[in-house]
This record gives structure tokens, C-alpha cells and sequence, in this order.
């Protein structure tokens, strides 16, 4: 139901672009204000919500300590998976968020009869992961070349590189392909995993479903249907450039890419994607395992009430006596 | 309880698919076996919580105070601002699904709220519908919900049906972590009066006489001197166990079932033969006559509240550090909340061990040391006289307990041991131990009689890959470092896994440990008789 | 909060980057008025539609080449009837006789590394070198 209910709604997002793309005065909504509006709600939204985490303290330092912590001078310490060295932190880090360590880790439990309960390796949802999200950042730096004049080097490179197999011309990139494959599989494995589905929220697959629209429309203007690239630069430009132009080349399926863009873009700040900036700040991550080492101080480290040695004394003061036990108060 | 409980090969007839149902409604039912019975007032009343009353989950009116709604939305703002791991983890999580199987509870009960992600977002929709904009706007697109009464008994259901293990928190892709949700989760619910007995009076014990059982001065010395008898008897040995002795190098800690159950109490009697085969010059405090806390089961204040006792009586008997023994969920706190919330320890010495010279670099600011540090560290520079074979009716495996394996990394030090005081040693499959360690699934207060069948779903996997040891190497002892461990794996594994018994550590190192003085020992410390060892040259 | 400086800090990074190209084109002064390529100065009609030749150009370039390379055929009919012979240099080149006046323009704006030069070469490099 969440799934079909977000299918027609990105259809009808998607529809709405391309009837706007075609009506003269509504080009500059969508060529223009829609994405301005959206790029600004991206970049308020997200600083919005890392200024309320970073807000809010880390009272205790609650590391997850996935290996051996650091003791005895003998017992190889884990230095990665359980740091206790800022070096150790970033790496865990880095690992982390360029290589799904986590995930990684991904088993699958299955109750057998007896009752035996056997693990088995499920490295697919990390791949699929990793692969869109590489894929992903690939095409975003490469868009780059209709943002920026003139063209820089490295986005130069990164398009020869994606291009490297020269296949057609257009040339294909590689990452058009991945992408494609890697959205498709976590679409489909949030719809026929039934615990997948069961969690699902409506946000789920809008976001799947959006990602696969832009990605679909931008394979069909490259390979497909093709477009005035000079006119897309002339647009794109405008827009980064605060001199917007719409030019009468640019076709009403750019519109679409631009506008399903746009709604992701307006609506990450206040979902599931700030996991994007998020990654950076969690505390069972983030944090080194050095936890007898080195203080940590809680700011608000607020007062409790105890019960002191004194006031135990004083209730069990003959049954100390009687213990033999000393007293600090005869 | 436990006969009322179906069979083990009935019991997991489990459907994995997800009911009809969304997961949005709350409807729950506490059936017999599943849930734990809630607080007596009497022990509110003791800690100064809110809302003591007699009720019962199964109760239709849980008499909660008329402005309920405003208190827990209160309480949830101000934990949103406290805690940056609440507010990311309502915030972030993508609901990939890494963590559904990773569950214990979910692999034995089959019930979906069961999988982290989905307990989770029991808290979160509450979360999206009054702190998101999204939520506010489109609660159900967004997936949020109001929060009425069934939410409430829904939360009540579900975060007592966490033992806080973290073993989710490895898997997921953001670290986000349930133990930390289910903790808030269970603030809030204290906030009005929703507690349960089994942590609640263990910790009013806690708060009064020092210890969850609520022994006083004169039973606490009664039970150590028992044990030093005992010990007399099997070693031949007759061991000092100094109690508040003023100037005594070390704070010996440990947790108050050591010293009243079993097999709890083995691990108590090899402690004391190795701190006296060394010569320690430590004490035990009769008022920090525990170190389990399970105000970590209840809320952040109240473990600052239980755990105060330990630097205070540290200070007072002017030890130099302290030397914490087996146990869970008292090293979570001691490693990661008391130098936080009751330091900074600088009335202490940073520790040195005074037989091998060895500094503890790791713990020199809470300067409390884990005794399987401290005795890895003996054996290591050979300060121990050891015979493994007195362990030899053992084949030993070992179960990695939560706490001290993803919330503190002792993982080498206890394996090392015991590799040195038993011969006959085999590890579970890797999905099962060190940091993907499964729970004995009655941690964090659950292992109450009346939990028993939740219990014993929980527990599964653990008992499973036992089973398969036992199976295939022949174990027969599961050796672990907790207490919770010690007092709930023997009921589990007697269901799953007969056959298989438990024990301390420090129980196999006290069967190894050669004393000097010591008679020719003709039992364990379980008072079985030990193989003569001509029978095993001509067996 | 020792941590809020870091985190503040790399809010900023990232804001620096995701906004790189305002920056950038603030300093390299671009504009959105795009490249102009010389148009042929006598003749007004090309082997198709403008519209088709400013997106779909490189279609009909590897036509070209599949039908000479393949098919030994250097005879293409036009749209509008024309017939003319294929080839890049002789054909296309005789009207849009400057590679880096006309190619080079629109394909170094839009980022594109066509291989066309990969074999073929730019005749007015050859005259300089020999002449």
C-alpha cells in the first residue's frame, strides 16, 4: 500500500514536470524557482538538523566495541574496531562510511528444524549499498561539468574514467548501469523481503521511487531521447550563477529529472536521508574505547540524590557492631 | 511457571512472516510467561519514583496520573536534548533491516516489534508525530502516531522485552544502538510509575543495604566467612578475606550473588584462593557489597545513584584502586558511566599490579581493573601455580558476555585464562561469540521466573550454539564472566541443552590454582570428587 | 562541548563544497550565456535539422562511420533530398572548417570528450605542420 500510494504520487510529481515543461510560463517555475526553493531548503533544513544534534551532548562515551579493547601490553588490541586512538577513530570511520564496515559484518540467521539455528553470509544488501552509493556520488560529481565553467579537470577524468569500456556515443558510464541495478535491487528487496515490507514506511519507497525517476529520466536524455547539453549548461549555469535562464532547447524530460530532483532534495532534511550527515556524529562510532583511560565529562552531570556510607552506618550501626565490623563513628 | 511452558521442540514453531496487522497498531497482550510483573510501591516509595501503586500489566487501568501524556512528552524533549544518541538514532535510522535477525528475541519469538529496527520505531513514531515537522504535517506518511494509552503498554511491552545486549548496535550500518533506546525508552515509563519488580527491588536493596538482596552488614560477613570455611575445608588452606579494612591496597568488588548463589559462589571461592595465593593486601566493603547496578536498568540517574557507594567507600577505606570481579552489566557501568557520573577517581592511585609490576595504562582514570586483567596478567608472568588437569571432567567452552565484549572489549583476557587452567577448550561458532555474542536472554532485570517462556525464546540462539558444541566436542561447562549469565544460563541451557553445566571463570582457575600449603584436593570446588590421577594413566 | 567546533566545522566543509560551483564560477566569471561556435559563413542548410544536429549529432556520426567503415558506402541522402558524400574531414569539415572554433566550443563547455580524434585530424593542424 506505501509502496503503491508513493509509485503514483512520484508518477504524478513526474507528470506534472513534464506537462510544466511545456507550458511557457511555467518553464521558469520548474527550470528555476522550484529548484532554487528546493537547493535552499536542502542546505537550511541540513544545517537545521546537525546544529539540534550537535546541540544536544554526548553524555557518556558509549562506544560499541566490536574487538579486543586495549589492555594488556601482550593481547593484540583491536585498533580498528575497537580504537582507543583518535588515528584508530578515524579509520573505524572511514571504513565505516566508505565501506559499510558494518554492514559488512551482515549475516542471515534461518531457524532449521531440531530447532538449529544456522548463520549464513548475506554480503547482498551491503553490495547493492555500497554500489549505489558510490554510483551516486560518481554522477553527482560528474553533473558537475554542466555547473561549472570551465569544465575542472578531475570532473574531466572521473567522466573518462566512468566512460572508460567507450561504448556508443554518447559514451555509457558505467555507474548509469550500477545505479540502475543497485536501486532496482533495494526496491525490490524492500518489497519481497516480508519483513522489509513490514517496516516499510510510505518515505521508503518515495525515496527509491523518486532516485529511480531521476535516474530513468537522466539514462533517457543521454542514451534515448538525447538533449541540447549547451542548453542544460546554460540552465544549470543560471541557476549557480543567480543570472537563471531557460532555454527554448531544453526539454520537458529535463524538467522532470530536475523537479523529482528537487522534491528529494526539499525533503531530505526532514527524513530518513540525513543518515548522510548523521553517520559522522554517531556516539557508538564516533567515540574511542578509552573509556578507563580517559574522562569523559557530562555537562549537565546533574546532582542525585544518594544514600551515603554515613547514612548506612547509622541504620545498621548494632549490626555492624555485632559483626565485629568498624565502626567510622563509635 | 516453567512447567506451564511448552515444550523446547514446540516452542519454536515460529512463522516468520509478519502478521496482517500494520505494525502501527499497538494492541498487545501480556500473556502468562512473556512479561514481568510490574514494581510493589513499596520499593517507588523507598527511591522516591513517581506513581507507586499496585498494578499489574494485565490490568485494563494501569492508574496512570491524569497528566501522563504531558509527562512523557516532557521527559522525551528533555532526553532529546541530553542525550545527541536518542535524538540521531530517532533520526537516522533507513530501516534496512541488517539489524531484524541480529535480535535474539526476534529469532525466538518470531514477533516482528521484536526486530531493533521495528522496537525502535515504536519510540520514533511517537518521536516523528509531536518533535518532526514531517510527522506533524503527514503523521501517516511519515510514519508516526499518537501516543495513547495502548502506545504506552506497547513500549512497556516491548522495552522489557530488550536485554539492552547491543549486539544490533555491531550490525547496523549507523551504529545505531537499542540498548540506548530501550534505556530512554524506559526512563520515560518511570516517569509515570512503569517499572517492573525484578530491577526495581534489587535496586531499593541496592539503595538501602548496599546490595540487590538487601543483605546486611552481619549476613554479608557471615556469607564471606562461610565461604573462607568452605574453602578451609576443600584446600586445606585457610584464606584471609579482610572486610572495611581501612588502608588496604585494593577494593576488592564484586557482585552480591558471588556471595549467595550458585554457581555464582565457585567463581567467589577461586577469587579468594588467587587474592591469597598472591599475598593482595585488598578488603571488601560490606557496604559496596556489590557491584551490579541495575539502575542501568531503570535510568541514567539511578545508576549515578547505585554506583555512588563504590568511589565513596574507595575514598573511605583509602584503597589505592579498585579490582572489580565477574560480572555483565556492573562492568558496563564501571567501564563506561562511574568515572562520568561519580569521578573523577582522584582520591585513587593509577593501578600497579603489586605481584607482577604491571601498569594498568587502560584504567588509569577510573582505576578500577577487571579481574580478568588482573589474573590474565599473573598467569602471563607466571605468578600462578596452575594444574589444568584438576579441570579435566570439564570440556570447557566460552560464552562472551553483552556487556563486556560490545561495551568494553574484554574478549582475549577471560579466553587466555582459561587456556592456561583447562585442557580441553572449544569455541561456539563464530556468529555467536566475541562481539557477535548472543544473549542469555534474560539480562537487564527480564530473568524473572515469570518471563520464563520470553526467556527462554531469548536465550535460543545462545543455547543452540551450545548445542552444537556440545554435540560435537563433547562441552559439558559453559564458562562465562557474569553474574546475570550464572543465574539464568543453567535454567536455559536445562531446557535447550541438557547436560551442559555453568561456571565463573575464576571457579576453573581456583580448581587449577596450586596452593601452597594445600592438602591433596579431592574434589572440585563443587565438591565433586576429582579423577584420581592414576585411574586417567591406566583409564 | 569539545565536539560542537568539529562538527560546526565540517557543516561548514560540507556547505563549502555542495556550493563549490557558485564560488568557482564567482571566480572564473562565467556566465550562463553559453559557447558560440562559428557558423559556416556561405552555406545555410546541413545534412539535417539544426534541431536534431545540437543533441543528436554523434548519432549520425557513427552512421556515417558504421556505413563507410563497414558497408564501404560513402553516400548519404539528406532529409531534404540532398545527397552528399560521407566524411568527417571532407564533408563536415568543409563548411565547419575550424575544429577549435566550432567542435571544441560546445564540446569543451559541455565537459565532452568525443574520440572522433582519435583517428580522424584536424586538417588545419596538418596544414600548419606541413605548410
Amino acid at each position: 500500500m506505501n509502496a503503491l500510494s508513493a509509485f503514483v504520487v512520484v508518477l504524478a510529481l513526474a507528470a506534472l514536470a513534464f506537462v510544466g515543461g511545456q507550458v511557457v510560463i511555467l518553464r521558469p517555475l520548474f527550470g528555476v524557482i522550484l529548484p532554487w526553493a528546493a537547493i535552499l531548503t536542502l542546505l537550511l533544513g541540513l544545517t537545521h538538523r546537525v546544529i539540534l544534534w550537535a546541540r544536544a551532548p554526548v553524555p557518556f562515551r558509549i562506544p560499541t566495541t566490536s574487538g579486543q579493547q586495549k589492555s594488556l601490553p601482550w593481547i593484540k588490541a583491536g585498533w580498528l574496531e575497537s580504537p582507543s586512538s583518535t588515528p584508530g577513530v578515524i579509520a573505524r570511520m572511514a571504513l565505516e562510511v566508505g565501506l559499510f564496515r558494518s554492514l559488512f559484518r551482515n549475516t542471515k540467521a534461518e531457524l532449521r528444524e531440531g530447532p538449529r539455528l544456522v548463520f549464513g553470509e548475506d554480503k547482498a544488501l551491503w553490495l547493492a549499498a555500497l554500489l549505489f552509493h558510490w554510483s551516486l556520488l560518481v554522477i553527482f560529481l560528474r553533473h558537475l561539468r554542466s555547473f561549472m565553467e570551465p569544465v575542472p579537470a578531475f570532473v574531466k577524468a572521473l567522466a573518462a574514467l566512468d566512460g572508460f569500456f567507450q561504448v556508443g556515443a554518447p559514451v555509457l558510464y558505467v555507474t548509469d548501469i550500477i545505479i540502475v541495478l543497485a536501486v532496482g535491487y533495494l526496491l525490490l528487496r524492500r518489497l519481497r523481503n516480508p519483513q522489509v515490507r513490514y517496516i516499510s514506511l510510505f518515505f521508503d519507497y518515495f525515496a527509491l521511487f523518486l532516485l529511480l525517476g531521476v535516474v530513468i529520466t537522466g539514462i533517457f536524455m543521454r542514451y534515448v531521447t538525447r538533449i541540447d547539453t549547451v542548453a542544460v549548461k546554460q540552465l544549470a549555469l543560471g541557476l549557480v550563477t543567480f543570472a537563471p535562464t531557460v532555454p527554448k532547447e531544453v526539454g520537458s524530460l529535463l524538467f522532470v529529472h530536475l523537479f523529482l530532483l528537487s522534491a528529494l532534495a526539499a525533503c531530505f532534511p526532514f527524513s530518513k536521508l540525513m543518515h548522510m550527515g548523521g553517520i559522522f556524529l554517531s556516539p557508538t562510532r564516533t567515540l574511542a574505547n578509552t573509556n578507563r583511560m580517559k574522562r569523559h565529562v557530562n555537562p549537565w552531570n546533574s546532582p542525585v540524590k544518594v544514600h551515603t556510607y554515613e547514612e548506612w552506618e547509622e541504620e545498621f550501626r548494632d549490626k555492624i557492631t555485632a559483626a565485629g565490623l568498624p565502626l567510622e563513628r563509635e | 511457571m516453567a512447567e506451564q511452558t511448552p515444550k523446547p521442540e514446540q516452542l519454536l514453531q515460529i512463522d516468520y512472516r509478519p502478521p496482517a496487522k500494520d505494525w502501527r497498531d499497538p494492541t498487545v497482550e501480556f500473556r502468562k510467561g512473556v512479561f514481568c510483573y510490574s514494581a510493589a510501591p513499596k520499593n517507588l516509595e523507598y527511591l522516591g519514583l513517581p506513581n507507586p501503586r499496585k498494578w499489574q500489566p494485565y490490568d485494563e487501568d494501569w492508574k496512570l496520573p491524569p497528566n501522563w501524556k504531558q509527562i512523557i512528552l516532557e521527559g522525551m524533549r528533555d532526553r532529546l536534548q541530553k542525550f545527541r544518541s536518542f535524538r540521531l538514532f530517532m533520526d537516522i535510522c533507513v530501516r534496512c533491516g541488517a539489524c531484524a535477525d541480529k535480535c535474539h528475541f526476534y529469532i525466538g519469538s518470531g514477533d516482528p516489534k521484536n526486530m531493533p529496527v521495528l522496537r525502535a520505531e515504536l519510540l520514533r513514531s511517537v518521536y516523528r508525530r509531536y518533535f518532526t515537522l514531517a510527522g506533524r504535517l503527514f503523521p501517516a506518511l511519515a510514519g508516526a502516531r499518537d501516543l495513547t494509552l495502548q502506545v504506552l503498554k506497547e513500549w512497556f511491552y516491548y522495552f522489557y522485552q530488550c536485554t539492552e545486549c547491543r549486539r544490533c548496535s555491531v550490525f547496523c550500518p549507523y551504529g545505531i544502538d537499542t540498548a540506548e533506546v530501550s534505556m530512554i525508552g524506559r526512563e520515560l515509563l518511570t516517569l509515570v510509575g512503569c517499572n517492573i519488580n525484578w530491577v526495581l527491588e534489587p535496586v531499593a536493596n541496592s539503595y538501602r543495604t548496599g546490595n540487590h538482596l538487601g543483605i546486611q552488614p552481619h549476613g554479608f560477613k557471615d556469607s564471606i566467612e562461610f565461604a573462607v570455611d568452605e574453602l578451609a575445608e576443600i584446600t586445606g588452606v585457610r584464606v584471609e578475606a579482610p572486610i572495611n579494612k581501612k588502608g588496604a591496597e585494593v577494593l576488592l568488588l564484586v557482585p552480591s550473588a558471588d556471595y549467595f548463589g550458585t554457581p555464582h559462589y565457585f567463581t567467589l571461592l577461586g577469587t579468594l584462593m588467587v587474592l591469597h595465593e598472591i599475598g593482595l593486601d585488598y578488603t571488601f566493603s560490606a557496604f559496596a557489597s556489590e557491584g551490579g547496578n541495575f539502575g542501568l536498568f531503570t535510568s541514567h540517574e539511578m545508576i549515578k545513584r547505585i554506583n555512588a557507594k563504590i568511589y565513596e567507600e574507595a575514598k573511605r577505606l583509602k584503597v589505592k584502586w579498585i579490582l572489580g570481579a565477574e560480572c555483565g552489566h556492573m562492568w558496563r557501568v564501571l567501564h563506561q558511566y562511574m568515572d562520568t557520573m561519580n569521578g573523577p577517581a582522584d582520591f585513587l592511585e593509577e593501578p600497579v599490579s603489586p605481584i607482577t609490576g604491571t601498569r594498568f595504562e587502560n584504567a588509569k582514570s577510573t582505576r578500577t581493573v577487571h579481574i580478568c586483567e588482573f589474573t590474565a596478567d599473573l598467569i602471563h608472568h607466571r605468578k600462578l601455580a596452575l594444574d589444568a588437569s584438576r579441570n579435566d571432567h570439564w570440556t570447557v567452552t566460552f560464552h562472551d558476555s553483552c556487556n563486556p565484549s560490545r561495551a568494553m572489549g574484554l574478549i582475549e583476557e577471560p579466553r587466555y585464562i582459561l587456556k592456561n587452567v583447562c585442557n580441553h577448550f572449544h569455541e561456539m561458532p563464530e556468529s555467536t561469540i566475541r562481539e557477535q555474542t548472543f544473549c542469555c536472554g534474560s539480562g537487564s532485570g527480564l530473568g524473572t521466573d515469570e518471563n520464563f517462556e520470553m526467556r527462554m525464546r531469548g536465550g535460543f540462539p545462545r543455547a543452540n550454539a551450545v548445542k552444537y558444541v556440545r554435540d560435537r566436542f563433547g562441552v559439558n561447562l559453559l564458562a562465562c564472566i557474569c553474574a546475570i549469565d550464572k543465574a539464568t544460563l543453567p535454567a536455559l541451557l536445562e531446557y535447550w541443552v541438557p547436560g551442559v553445566e555453568v561456571a565463573g571463570v575464576h571457579e576453573l582457575v581456583g580448581n587449577a590454582l596450586i596452593m601452597k600449603g594445600e592438602k591433596e584436593r579431592g574434589t572440585d570446588l563443587r565438591g565433586e570428587a576429582l579423577t584420581p590421577k592414576e585411574e586417567l594413566v591406566h583409564a | 562541548m569539545r565536539d560542537r567546533g568539529i562538527i560546526v566545522g565540517g557543516l561548514i566543509l560540507f556547505l563549502g563544497l555542495i556550493t563549490f560551483p557558485v564560488w568557482y564560477n564567482v571566480t572564473a566569471g562565467s556566465t550562463a550565456k553559453g559557447p558560440e561556435p562559428k557558423r559556416p559563413e556561405q552555406e545555410k542548410t546541413c545534412v539535417a535539422p539544426v534541431g536534431y544536429m545540437r543533441t543528436s549529432h554523434m548519432d549520425l556520426l557513427m552512421d556515417w562511420r558504421d556505413e563507410v567503415v563497414r558497408r564501404h558506402n560513402r553516400k548519404f541522402t539528406a532529409y531534404d533530398g540532398k545527397s552528399y558524400t560521407i566524411g568527417l574531414t571532407q564533408t563536415c569539415m568543409k563548411c565547419h572548417t575550424s575544429k577549435a572554433d566550432f567542435c571544441d566550443r560546445c564540446h569543451n563547455y559541455a565537459g565532452v570528450a568525443p574520440t572522433c580524434w582519435d583517428c580522424h585530424i584536424d586538417p588545419k593542424l596538418v596544414q600548419r605542420s606541413t605548410g
